[in-house]
């Protein structure tokens, strides 16, 4: 991989800088028009999550066993599902436990698997060997093997759903940062560190970690979307988040196969909704990368 | 809360007994010979090959067409839990003292593969299930506690001798499961069945792909003459609803014998019209509420009892049975029965009763009196199946709510679920009763002392209940006997409420309109060797 | 070269025996067991003998070490044990799916590779235009739908305008190539156009940057036509990242739809797998897993021989 610390370095928003960082948006924006649509999306997301209480019009656990299976209308602009509770309060809840469950197993995953990857390539030789080893051991399950066997020995429910997703996730975000450290160790400036006498933590954080970090965010926005993917995968097993936590899987699998024709609100508006999210976070990470560097491919 | 005048009630009544008559009256058509039987198995597969082992629904729907029973209920009706016929047993006594029974068998019952059966073949059989040798797992074996020896004096009888007279020998004969195997195979491989198919049903075993499907073929030496109709058959296995309901609508399949719930039924009537037929029929499974005696404040019958009288079961049973699986309200008797309670003696039971006001009321005062606060919290542990539970759940914390608790769900999956029951971490659970033959006095075995009934996960003994029990197993005059089940009712549901009845389930089965022959009956398991099945031309 | 090849065939070995330790772990970490749900999981009454008893036969009740050694030394014998749950061998249950896993594998990668390959070098040739932008909005949609959501839509679309499912039963290609391709050709779909996705990035990518690169304008400076310098340098060099990414996502097919198989109904390792772990079945689970993770270090292995054999660069490291 080119050395192309320097570009990197001016093109990610560095921090204290304000009126920078405020210009390299717009300019962002401006070039990248997909992924700052994208970006968009996910802020109102973001929003709405937080003020789920002032924006959803009804408790999304409250039964109306008078209004059950009511089309969107007045009373409930995307209608009621099987127990009257009002389809529109349930997805804006849902938002809170898709962004709460892709956040979770995306950052804590794909930060563990920085620091896995980063002090592998750095440490090199054995250590390395052996690290590589164990890490192709967890990248010869899929995904979603991984994670029902974490859900399987830990339960159900959302913290365990949050841990079964970012299980799988540490080691494809390990062997990302890994080849971007192997790249930076080759570099003068480590070595300059080295005989400069800085111990390895010190060169890890400060000159290895800041090159690692534009294939860290891509890793992590394309994570953020399959932990959401993920999350609702699990919950049509019914091995996801259970009931009554609203959830945009949750709501797919109670509803999907009987309701398609005769309410077809029911499952369509929470499909919806996780394409949207997922669509969202996948072009404001492609833009992302394009920015950061397009010759990176190692995903 | 209105009160419902009384004539509503037995109106409704009469409506949800009305409904566990097959929906359409049989015309008088002739059948017709031919054709091959596509359905769908709403499983994955089965363990083994074994129904004597076995407990799943998965292995009779696509086996039970290979085997034979010694008594099965009527093909004409099923719904009635009394009527029984012979299946290779031609007639039957039974002494006047109730202690033997005598069946004198068909002659000329063969397995497909030529070997006659005979009395050996039956005695072998039920030997198996009932005195199952060491290594062999026999899931029915408790059911026959009162059967002492099976003998078979000539090839054409068998004679069992009970230890005791009961009304439970009968049902507990005509299961499903217990299938006719052949002597000369047990005796040389007790575990072959296993892994292998060998009987003498209407349909002899063509082909089994795990995890797809099984099919057969027609046996044409069949014992009754003129059956089957079908030429064979194929079992499809289909786990997930959406599939089941597009290969129903799509031609693939002519039907799911299980059930549907009722929206999927009404998603099936509005695409198929007239294409599509319909039965219904109260199930016999029920589903219940089992507090932990061991955990306070549930070791106190007034919570108990509070928790009962707040559940309107009669406005709930409207509300439910158009999103679930569930329907009739009833006590511990399967309401189908003639065993059964009326409605004016169920409405004595607590939380029975029409004024749910009053019921609410007097369930507060009972909380306040035991010492349990306004807003108390505890979790309510479910298993995580839509139909029923999850939909019955969801109610009962409502219910719940209108007494001033503070239920929170927690759902498992099926085998953690199962896992906590036996282990009794838990507040107050979901549980369930489904037995394949309506078997009053039997099937209420469940509610014993723990130390006696291994499904009891209330954790409770009563001796009152056990003392109630032991009579009513012995029992033999109806009269008597309706009286000690209504008594061991009374004491189960309201004074001690050791246990909680929600409601009973509700049995629907669509299917094309091709397919006759089938009635439907209270269990899934019942009714299903397709000897009687026919298809009419498209 | 070979001293390189031969270290990467070695180490296969280390990386296998590390999964097989890993699963046989991680199964007996769950909290269940396979002999009470068999049989009193549909609330049956068997007593505690009957099932002590089953858990002998099955050899539960052994020390772990014991077990772990019996299963190990089957394996050496390429024996893979007993299903817990239905008696048979664990090899007889996989074979029956592994042909369905393996030719929706192949399909989906063939759609794949159709899809991405012409779609990447689009968007690649009209960077930032609306070529480019449809392209990639067309390929994102496919990663974000839920698939098990794509697939009832498929269903049903089908059922609505043409009253049509495709068969429920599956036959293989051979004996009955219209009916086997018209019950697998629609989850091949569904999944080939949500692994065309990442497939067209790369290629995008690869294009992109190979068409910066020197001996390109090189090309285009002596006079080359458009047509030939693509196919002839750039494709060529692109074909690097793309086919680590389809050789490593094949790996995935196969075991890995878990979701789909449960929507279109196919009886394959997906669906095997999850009926497995929820049925605490570890010998079958134990078999599944090593067979998965062998097929990815294989392909692993495959790419890293195609890779030295594309990228003389490599060989030499």
């Amino acid at each position: 991989m080119a050395i192309r610390a320097l570009e990197v370095e001016e093109a990610a928003v560095t921090p204290g800088h304000v009126g920078r960082g405020v210009a390299a948006v717009l300019r962002f924006a401006r070039r990248k028009p997909l992924g700052a649509a994208g970006a968009t999306v996910v802020i109102l997301m973001m929003l709405t999550a937080v003020l789920a209480p002032v924006v959803a019009p009804y408790d999304p656990l409250e039964t109306h066993y008078d209004a059950m299976f009511a089309p969107p209308g007045a009373q409930h602009w995307l209608g009621t599902d099987s127990f009257g509770r009002d389809v529109l309060s349930r997805l804006i809840f849902g938002s809170r436990t898709a962004l709460l469950v892709g956040f979770g197993a995306s950052v804590i995953g794909a930060t563990a698997g920085l620091i896995i990857g980063t002090a592998s390539g750095y440490f090199g030789g054995r250590t390395d060997m052996v690290v590589q080893r164990i890490l192709d051991v967890f990248l010869s399950f899929p995904l979603i093997v991984l994670a029902l066997a974490v859900v399987a020995i830990l339960g159900t429910g959302t913290l365990k759903v949050i841990l079964a997703i970012l299980v799988p996730m540490i080691p494809r975000a390990a062997r990302v940062c890994r080849s971007s450290a192997l790249a930076i160790r080759e570099t003068p400036y480590v070595d300059a560190a080295r005989t400069c006498g800085y111990g390895h933590v010190r060169i890890i954080l400060r000159h290895m970690v800041p090159n690692v970090i534009p294939p860290y965010l891509i890793v992590l926005t394309a994570f953020l979307g399959q932990a959401i993917l993920l999350e609702a995968s699990l919950s049509y097993l019914g091995l996801g988040v259970q009931e009554p936590t609203p959830a945009w899987g949750l709501m797919l699998q109670g509803g999907a196969a009987e309701y398609a024709e005769s309410a077809p609100w029911i499952p369509v508006f929470p499909g919806l909704a996780i394409s949207l999210a997922v669509f969202a976070f996948n072009l404001f990470g492609d833009s992302l990368r394009d920015v950061l560097d397009p010759k990176l491919r190692t995903l | 809360m209105i009160r419902t005048p009384a004539i509503v009630r037995s109106g409704i009544l009469l409506l949800a007994l009305l409904s566990t008559l097959p929906a359409r009256a049989p015309a008088a058509e002739t059948p017709v010979r031919g054709g091959e039987l596509e359905f769908i198995v709403p499983a994955s597969g089965f363990p083994s090959m074994d129904a004597h082992r076995e407990e799943t629904y998965a292995v009779i729907h696509p086996l039970r067409p290979f085997y034979s029973l010694l008594i099965k209920v009527d093909p004409k009706n099923p719904s009635d839990p009394t009527a029984f016929v012979g299946d290779v047993a031609e007639s039957w006594s039974k002494s006047s003292d109730g202690l033997t029974y005598t069946f004198k068998l068909r002659k000329g019952v063969k397995f497909h593969d030529g070997t006659p059966l005979t009395s050996r073949d039956v005695k072998a059989s039920f030997d198996k299930i009932i005195f199952p040798p060491a290594g062999v797992v026999s899931d029915r074996k408790a059911m026959f506690f009162m059967v002492k020896a099976v003998d078979a004096p000539d090839p054409s009888t068998v004679v069992f001798r009970l230890r005791f007279a009961t009304e439970a020998f009968m049902p507990a004969l005509a299961n499903p499961y217990n299938w006719i195997y052949e002597a000369d195979i047990l005796a040389r491989d007790i575990h072959w069945y296993e892994t292998h198919v060998m009987g003498s049903g209407p349909f002899k075993f063509k082909e089994y792909v795990a995890g797809s499907h099984v099919s057969g073929v027609r046996n044409p030496d069949y014992f009754m003459p003129g059956l089957p109709y079908l030429d064979g058959f194929r079992a499809i296995f289909i786990k997930q609803e959406a599939p089941q309901l597009a290969a129903i609508r799509g031609g693939r399949a002519m039907v799911n014998f299980r059930a549907f719930p009722p929206k999927a039924v009404e998603e099936l009537k509005t695409a198929m019209g007239d294409k599509l037929a319909v039965q219904e029929s109260a199930w016999n499974c029920g589903l219940y509420l089992a507090p932990n005696h061991k955990v306070k404040p549930f070791d106190d019958p007034r919570v108990r009892r509070a928790l009962s009288l707040a559940l309107d079961r009669w406005e709930g049973s409207k509300a439910l049975s158009k999103v679930a699986i569930v329907k009739t309200v009833g006590g511990l008797v399967f309401p189908g029965s003639p065993l059964a309670a009326p409605q004016a003696e169920l409405q004595t039971i607590a939380g029975f009763g029409t004024d749910i006001q009053a019921a609410r009321t007097e369930a507060r005062r009972l909380l306040r009196e035991a010492g349990v606060p306004d807003g108390f919290s505890f979790k309510l542990h479910n298993r995580a199946v839509e139909q029923p539970y999850k939909a019955v759940g969801i109610w009962v914390i409502d219910q719940w709510r209108q007494i001033g608790l503070n239920v929170e769900h927690w759902v498992e999956p099926t085998a953690p679920f199962f896992a906590t029951l036996r282990n009794g971490n838990f507040q107050v659970t979901m549980d369930f009763n489904c037995q394949a033959v309506v078997n009053p006095v039997l099937d209420i075995s469940k509610f014993l002392s723990n130390d006696r009934s291994a499904s009891n996960y209330a954790q409770y003994q009563d001796r009152v209940v056990d003392g109630l029990y032991d009579e009513i197993v012995h029992e033999t005059d109806q009269g008597k006997l309706k009286t000690r089940l209504r008594q061991f009712e009374k004491r189960v549901l309201d004074e001690q409420a050791h246990y909680l009845m929600t409601l009973w389930w509700n049995r629907i089965v669509p299917y094309n309109a091709r397919l006759h022959g089938w009635k439907i009956s209270p269990s899934h398991y019942l009714n299903q060797d397709l000897a009687n099945v026919w298809l009419s031309p498209e | 070269m070979r001293r390189y090849l031969v270290k990467r065939f070695l180490l296969m070995f280390p990386t296998l025996l590390g999964v097989a330790v890993f699963v046989f772990v991680l199964i007996r970490l769950l909290p269940g067991d396979v002999v009470q749900l068999r049989m009193a999981g549909e609330g049956g009454f068997v007593s505690e003998e009957a099932m002590q008893q089953e858990r002998e036969r099955l050899g539960l009740d052994r020390p772990i070490w014991r077990q772990f050694a019996d299963w190990m030394s089957g394996l050496a014998r390429l024996d893979l044990g007993v299903s817990m749950w239905t008696g048979r061998p664990v090899t007889y249950e996989i074979g029956i799916r592994f042909q369905l896993s393996l030719q929706i594998a192949i399909m989906a990668t063939i759609i794949a590779i159709a899809l991405a390959l012409p779609l990447g070098t689009i968007a690649a040739l009209y960077q930032d235009r609306w070529p480019d932008y449809a392209v990639r909005v067309f390929s994102i949609a496919g990663l974000a739908m839920p698939s098990f959501w794509l697939g009832i839509l498929i269903l049903l679309g089908f059922l609505i305008a043409f009253h049509w499912t495709p068969p429920m039963v599956y036959v293989p290609f051979w004996v009955d190539p219209w009916r086997n391709l018209s019950q697998l050709v629609w989850p091949a779909l569904a999944t080939g156009y949500r692994y065309s996705a990442v497939a067209t990035r790369m290629t995008r990518s690869a294009v992109l940057e190979v068409l910066r690169e020197d001996y390109i304008r090189t090309a285009r400076a002596k006079g080359i036509r458009r047509k030939l310098i693509l196919t002839r340098h750039a494709l060529k060099n692109a074909m690097l990242p793309v086919v680590t990414v389809i050789g490593l996502e094949f790996a995935f097919l196969i075991g890995g739809l878990v979701v789909t198989e449960q929507v279109f109904n196919l009886n394959g390792l997906g669906k095997l797998f999850v009926d497995a772990v929820t049925q605490y079945d570890y010998t079958l689970v134990q078999g599944l897993v090593l067979l998965v993770a062998f097929v990815f270090i294989l392909s692993n292995f495959a790419v890293d021989l195609l890779y030295a054999w594309l990228d003389p660069r490599i060989r030499y490291r």
